[in-house]
């Protein structure tokens, strides 16, 4: 259920293109750590610093995306972020608060019977699993407003599709690996999907405009049948 | 304001963009921007316009425009015919259209997308800093559909370039993009048969990314329905869902993505990617790496 157990994997580099590394970490916690080393780095760089050309720096599961402006910056980015790493304590946990959103949810996705086969669960059964205690949002990344849950029940553990649609509807929710999310709008997806919100994760025209924010907690809710 | 180009007739919705919003991946909106970046900057050149100036991206022409207020105009990008009140308009060069005249865009013998720029720009509301229109994300302007305005600003500086016409080479039959490997080759059976197979574009294929079919790449014996946690992607990663068949991703790309990325299009080639046609052939020569 929880990725703490996980064992601490030394950080490995992979190459991304001529413009970009992927830092491949292994837990959650060592990606907040480090993304909160690299964006401290970014901040405080000095001009003519690798880090003064960073562009994007994304973190997910196990892993940290560091984009840079000029392919001229990746060899001395390497070596920079490298020693970065070297000193990274990993050991500090994620920062939470005690917001808790509220998410009602028609568990009608067309995935939901499959899901239910695969973790060897009745539909009823999935429904009570994903509605029995908070989610965390994680990080965001995929969509604008898309958040990555986690700490769910290791019983909804689930593939995502073999393939992936080529349209999800806004307001789906779905289960990958460990995580829900939902789907802020309409956009490619593979997804299991278990049902559908009425709820606006994403609002250009709303401050802030994500409904979710890393460290919140989010609580589904049984809305019935659509 | 001082202007406007109303969309007199279009086949795909029109898309006002720039050169995008980098810098904001890790709340989950991509740069976005003109998938032919290089075209589009010419169109700014060739009216002196600032190069973040947002522009007119057209698929596959079959587009009309009237034009309020003089302008001076011009076409990049996938070459179609075009003409002005029934009159032939010269490509990759300025022309100036009057007020009430109805530029007419035909369909481009090749590629796919062709970039219409005027003097002083779009000049639409910017969302999170830039005018692109994001189809995966929705951020930005909502696309032009026939009957839609959007106004022209005035122009930035009084210079303007001596440029009668710039020489423009078609794109080629056979499109080959070049390819760093990694960062996921290693969860494939042979990752250098990406190279020694040809492509062929899919009618799927978008702004999010050139769906690719031909010859499913299969997964190294490790790697067999194993399952990568999302990560973060760059543009021009060439990500291979479970099926095996290459995706690039363009301009609107999501942020992250939860299939392998086998390795990633040089950048100088991602500008002919974004003209690549359904049906089309593709072909990557991958770059060894020291």
């Amino acid at each position: 259920m929880s990725t703490a157990a996980a064992p601490v994997t030394k950080p490995t580099l992979l190459p991304c293109g001529q413009s970009a590394l992927l830092v491949e970490l292994g837990t959650i916690a060592a990606v907040l750590a480090a993304d909160g080393a690299v964006r401290r780095a970014v901040e405080g760089a000095s001009p003519g610093s690798p880090w003064a050309e960073v562009v994007d720096v994304v973190p997910a599961a196990q892993t940290l995306l560091v984009t840079l402006r000029a392919t001229s910056a990746l060899s001395p980015l390497r070596r920079t972020l490298g020693d970065l790493l070297v000193g990274l304590d990993v050991t500090q946990n994620l920062v939470s608060d005690d917001q808790v959103v509220q998410i009602a949810v028609h568990y009608d996705g067309p995935d939901l019977t499959d899901v239910a086969r695969l973790c060897g669960l009745r539909t009823a059964e999935v429904v009570t699993l994903h509605t029995a205690a908070p989610w965390r949002v994680a990080f965001g990344g995929f969509a604008p407003g898309f958040a990555y849950l986690t700490g769910g029940d290791a019983r909804l553990e689930v593939a995502r599709r073999p393939e992936p649609r080529t349209t999800v509807p806004a307001g789906a929710v779905g289960l990958a690996g460990s995580f829900s999310g939902i789907y802020p709008r309409p956009s490619p997806g593979g997804w299991q999907l278990i049902g559908t919100t009425e709820a606006t994760l994403w609002d250009v025209d709303r401050d802030p405009p994500a409904l979710l924010r890393p460290g919140w907690s989010v609580q589904f809710v049984d809305a019935g049948a659509t | 304001m001082s202007g406007a180009l109303t969309v007199a007739r279009t086949g795909f919705p029109v898309l006002v963009q720039d050169l995008g919003r980098p810098g904001l991946a890790a709340i989950g909106v991509g740069a976005s921007g003109a998938a032919d970046r290089g075209a589009l900057t010419f169109g700014s050149r060739l009216l002196a316009n600032p190069e973040t100036t947002a522009g007119l991206e057209i698929t596959l022409g079959g587009f009309e425009a009237t034009i309020a207020g003089t302008q001076t105009l011009a076409l990049t990008g996938a070459v179609a015919p075009a003409t002005l009140d029934g009159r032939p308009v010269p490509f990759a060069a300025p022309f100036t259209a009057r007020h009430g005249q109805r530029l007419v865009l035909g369909v481009p013998a090749l590629g796919l997308r062709t970039y219409l720029s005027v003097r002083g720009g779009i000049t639409v509301d910017p969302v999170l800093g830039s005018r692109s229109t994001d189809v995966l994300s929705g951020v930005g302007p909502p696309p032009l559909t026939t009957g839609s305005t959007v106004p022209v600003g005035d122009p930035a500086c009084t210079g303007f370039p001596c440029l009668d016409v710039a020489p423009v080479s078609p794109p080629p039959a056979m499109l080959t993009l070049g390819v760093d490997l990694g960062p996921r080759h290693d969860w494939f059976d042979d990752p250098l048969s990406l190279a020694r197979r040809l492509w062929t574009v899919s009618s799927q294929s978008n702004r999010v990314g050139i769906r690719l079919e031909g010859q499913p790449l299969t997964r190294s014996s490790a790697c067999l329905g194993r399952e990568l946690p999302s990560e973060g992607v760059v543009l021009g990663a060439v990500q291979v869902p479970s099926s095996g068949l290459p995706v690039v991703f363009l301009a609107d790309h999501p942020v992250t993505g939860g299939y392998p990325v086998i390795g990633v299009v040089r950048s100088t080639d991602l500008d002919r990617a974004a003209q690549a046609r359904p049906g089309q052939t593709v072909r990557f020569h991958i770059h060894e790496s020291r």
